[in-house]
Formats: structure tokens, sequence, C-alpha cells
């Protein structure tokens, strides 16, 4: 209880603790310019983590539920055999649908790496067949080894093998954004420390006149702790201002660009910044709160 | 109010005061003289926990000062008024402002009275200069400041250490009498001085027992003073 009326004491305003300690420009200043940039890192490290959180959702969801066939065998023997596998898939429990890819298709995916005039008929290009699962999907090695037998050309590929890593490699940047913006709140905290100490040490006058006229430890924390919640709050709150203008003036999600165009915040997602600054006054509070108790505990 | 049973005091391995066995009854005045360097101030400092006995044991307002917490230092001192040879103010507020601190710190400031701020400040002849700020106040100036500081909350003891040292005769006499008075309204009062005349004529006006340290030791001043 009295330490939720210390907090609330600190934005309620004892402006009488408070100005018992002199105004003191240059650590004031930094300690704000501390906390803004902060901040502005925080807002970019939590927009990348939401980014690929989103990423790793979508590509976990799209992939999961696809598979492709595909079909290297003689021209003659091609269109047979792709008759072949689409009968097999026809018969197969869990597959919704199953349709060859067309020529277009085939030249768009092909595209990035060839160029737009690839001559797709005078190519060996393996046909395709793209395969959408339903309910837990069908059994794979059963239809592995039907696909062997009616169609020896058709390899099943169920994109397991290289959405697992996508889908890890994005969890864990998104694992890596949230472990710096801990790292960036501890950073913070510690600055903020240093600070406080810094000016509790060059206030060792006041702090004594204060104690002369029995001033006890929590009133003169106060002052400090309030002084510095608020700077870090302000310096805070203009970091991540800036930071949301230049997260909401980055390139929106398109096709091309894929991952590094969606990197914004999306719907409800624009309201999570708007905490990093009631983060940083809390960090601020406490580590400000720690450093002055331990510092008047070793006064007399 | 407060009571020293065989206190000293040590630093640096020597002796500064030994063996002193002093009770400031409540409504007492006394005058502690001494040679310089004979321990009045380490003695004034005791008395209010801005030192610990080194040995012995000292009581403040019942409570040994040893068994107490941070909190109940500071809550004793509300009702210890202290003047310093070299008072020590908030630099960065105004002569009035410093006043009232101590209400402010104990959470009476709905009691200050600026009028009775301005009365104060006329006692110690500060009246012109409520708005000036600590570092502008000559050495005797600042001394009548801490003296105003020191009895705005009424405390129940005083200790002044050579609160005259900076002033005329004139103003010596009158912080004195506003002593006397205070002492005349139930106020413990011990004062350091090594200001013979001062304790002199201030004994005519009111029953003062003069101490004195002298070889680290504490006792009665003789019978010329």
């Amino acid at each position: 209880m009295e330490r939720l009326r210390s907090i609330f004491e600190v934005f309620s305003g004892d402006t009488n603790a408070d100005r018992v300690v002199p105004p003191s420009g240059f650590t004031s200043r930094l300690t704000s310019f501390t906390a803004g940039a902060m901040a502005f890192l925080t807002v970019f490290a939590l927009a990348l983590s939401l980014a690929t959180g989103r990423l790793a959702d979508r590509w976990d969801a799209e992939l999961a539920r696809t598979s492709t066939i595909r079909i290297a065998a003689p021209e003659g023997q091609l269109a047979a055999q792709s008759e072949a596998v689409l009968e097999v898939l026809r018969t197969t429990p869990g597959i919704a649908s199953a349709r060859v890819m067309s020529d277009a298709e085939q030249r768009k995916l092909l595209e990035p790496w060839f160029g737009p005039d690839l001559p797709l008929d005078t190519l060996p290009v393996p046909r395709l067949i793209e395969v959408l699962e339903e309910g837990k999907g069908p059994d794979m090695v059963g239809l592995k080894l039907r696909l062997s037998a009616e169609a020896p050309g058709a390899v099943l590929d169920d994109h397991t093998r290289w959405r697992k890593p996508l889908v890890n490699a994005a969890t864990r940047l998104r694992l890596l954004g949230l472990v710096s913006i801990l790292l960036i709140a501890g950073s913070m905290g510690a600055m903020i420390t240093l600070a406080a100490q810094s000016a509790l040490a060059a206030n060792g006058q006041v702090i004594g006149v204060l104690r002369l006229i029995g001033a006890r430890d929590v009133y003169i924390a106060r002052a400090f702790v309030r002084r510095f919640t608020l700077r870090a709050l302000i310096g805070a709150a203009i970091g991540t201002g800036l930071a949301m203008i230049g997260v909401a003036f980055m390139p929106a999600p398109a096709e091309e660009g894929a991952f590094l165009t969606g990197l914004g915040f999306v719907g409800w997602h624009w309201v999570l910044p708007v905490f990093v600054p009631v983060i940083a006054a809390i960090v601020a509070f406490w580590a400000t709160r720690l450093a002055a108790f331990r510092a008047l505990s070793r006064l007399s | 109010m407060i009571e020293l049973k065989n206190a000293g005091f040590n630093y640096g391995g020597r002796d500064i005061l030994s063996d002193m066995t002093l009770r400031l009854s409540p409504g007492s005045f006394h005058f502690l003289t001494g040679p310089s360097g004979s321990g009045k101030t380490t003695l004034l400092n005791l008395c209010y926990q801005a030192l610990m006995p080194t040995t012995g044991m000292v009581r403040i307002f019942e409570q040994d000062v040893r068994a107490m917490t941070r909190d109940d230092v500071a809550r004793v001192r509300r009702r210890i008024g202290v003047v310093h040879q070299n008072c020590q103010f908030l630099d960065h507020i105004s002569v009035r402002d410093n006043l009232t601190l101590p209400l402010s710190v104990s959470g009476r400031e709905s009691e200050v009275d600026q009028g009775n701020v301005d009365d104060l400040l006329g006692w110690v002849g500060l009246s012109e200069r409520g708005d000036a700020l600590p570092p502008e106040l000559s050495g005797g100036e600042r001394q009548r400041a801490a003296l105003a500081r020191a009895i705005i909350m009424s405390p129940d003891l005083i200790l002044a250490d050579e609160p005259t040292g900076n002033v005329d005769w004139e103003m010596a006499q009158r912080l004195i009498a506003l002593l006397v008075e205070l002492n005349r309204m139930g106020k413990t009062i011990l004062i350091a001085t090594h200001d013979l005349n001062l304790i002199r004529n201030t004994k005519s006006e009111v029953s003062a027992r003069v101490l004195r340290i002298s070889n680290t030791k504490l006792q009665l001043a003789g019978a010329d003073l």
C-alpha cells in the first residue's frame, strides 16, 4: 500500500519534495535523451518482433495446408503420369483439391530467376501439381508409396523440409526482438540509476540539510524519484512519438517486397507503443528509488 | 530529555570526549563552554544523533540512539532545533522557503502562516531578506536565519553552536533574549559558546547551568561564571 501510494505521489505531485532538489540542466537533458533514445529503439524492436511474428504465423498457416507434386517424366509420358497422379489424389482421404499448375503460373514462379521471356515449352521443366489439404491431411507416407507405384516420375513435397527452418528463423527473430526490448529496458534502468546516483552525490549538502531538519529518507528519495521519473516519461514519450512516425512512413506490405515491406504495426498493434513511455517511467521510478535508498542508507 | 551516561567519542584512535555523564531536563538552560577544539561541537552532535557515541550510552527523548531506526532519527530531529556554526541551507530557494522547510518535510505545510514567518524574520532582524537566496546572506545573517529555522517548529530542545559567533553585540543580545524567551516557554536550551561575557549577561536573565569541557571530560564550571 505504501509503495502504491509513493507511485501515485510521483504523478499527483508533491511539489514541495520536488522543490528541494536544485535544477540540474545537464543531468536532466541526459536522462530525457537516454529515455527518448531507448524508447525509440524499443518501438523499432517491437515493430520488428511483431512483424516477424506475423510472418512466422503466415508461413506456418499457408505452407502447412499445401503440398506440391513434381512430375519429371519424358515428354510422351508427362500427361499420362499427371493424370495418374490426379487420380491417386482424388481417391486419397485428406485431400481437398488438386490441380495442375498452368504454364503461365509456372513461368511466374521461375521469372525471378530466369526472366519474363522464359520459353517454357522448349525446356524440360517438371509439371507441378498443387495439392490443398483438408482435415488432418493425407497420410504422407502412404501417399508417397502410391505415387511411386502409379507415377514413377512424381515426387511429393509437403514443404516440411523448408517450412520448418523458415518458421523457426522467424520465431527466433521474434524472440530476439523481445530480448532486445528487455535489454533496452535494463540498459535504461542502469543509465538512470547512474544518473540518479550522480545527482544524489552532487546534492550532498541538500540531503544533509534535509536530514538535519528531520526529513525522512522517503521524503528525500521521493524528490529525486519524482524528478527522474517525469524526465524519463517525457523523454520516452517524445522518443516513442518519433519512432511511431518513422514506422508509419515505412512502406506498406507488398507482394514484391515480401518481409522488408511489412515491418510496421498492423491494427491494434498500434496501441502497444503507447505503453513504452509508461514502462520507461516505471523502470525509472524503481531504478531511482533503489539508488536513492541505497545512497541515503550510507549517510548519517 | 537528553541523557548521556559515560558516553565517549573516539576518532582516529584519539579520544575527543570521554566518560560524559549529562542529563538535560525539560525546560532547563545550559551553556557549554571550553577552549576551541575541546569537543563542544562533538557533544552537540551526539545530542541529535549526528554522531554515534563510541562508548557509553546516549538517550534522546527516552530512546537509546543505538536502537533508533533512520525514521526514528528523523522524527527525533523534528523535536530538536539545531543551529550550526557553519549553517547550511538549500541555496536555490529563498530564505523564507528555507525557514518553512522543516514544516514541509514533516507534513505540516498547512500550518505555514506567512504572517508568523514575517514576525520570525523580524525577530532575527531579517525582515528585508526573506526573498534573498542564502548565498546572498552574510555570515551573521546566515546564523540568524538558521536560528529562525531551528525554532519555527517550536521544538522541545534547541542546540546552538556559537549562535552569536558572527553577529554584533546588539544582535547577540537580541538572539539570546529570544532563546531566553523560548526557555521561559518551556523549551530546553543548550548553547555551546566560548563567549564568557555572553554567559555572564545571560545568567542574570535566566537560571542557567554552565558546563565546561576540559581534557575530554565534562565538568560544572566554577562560580566565576
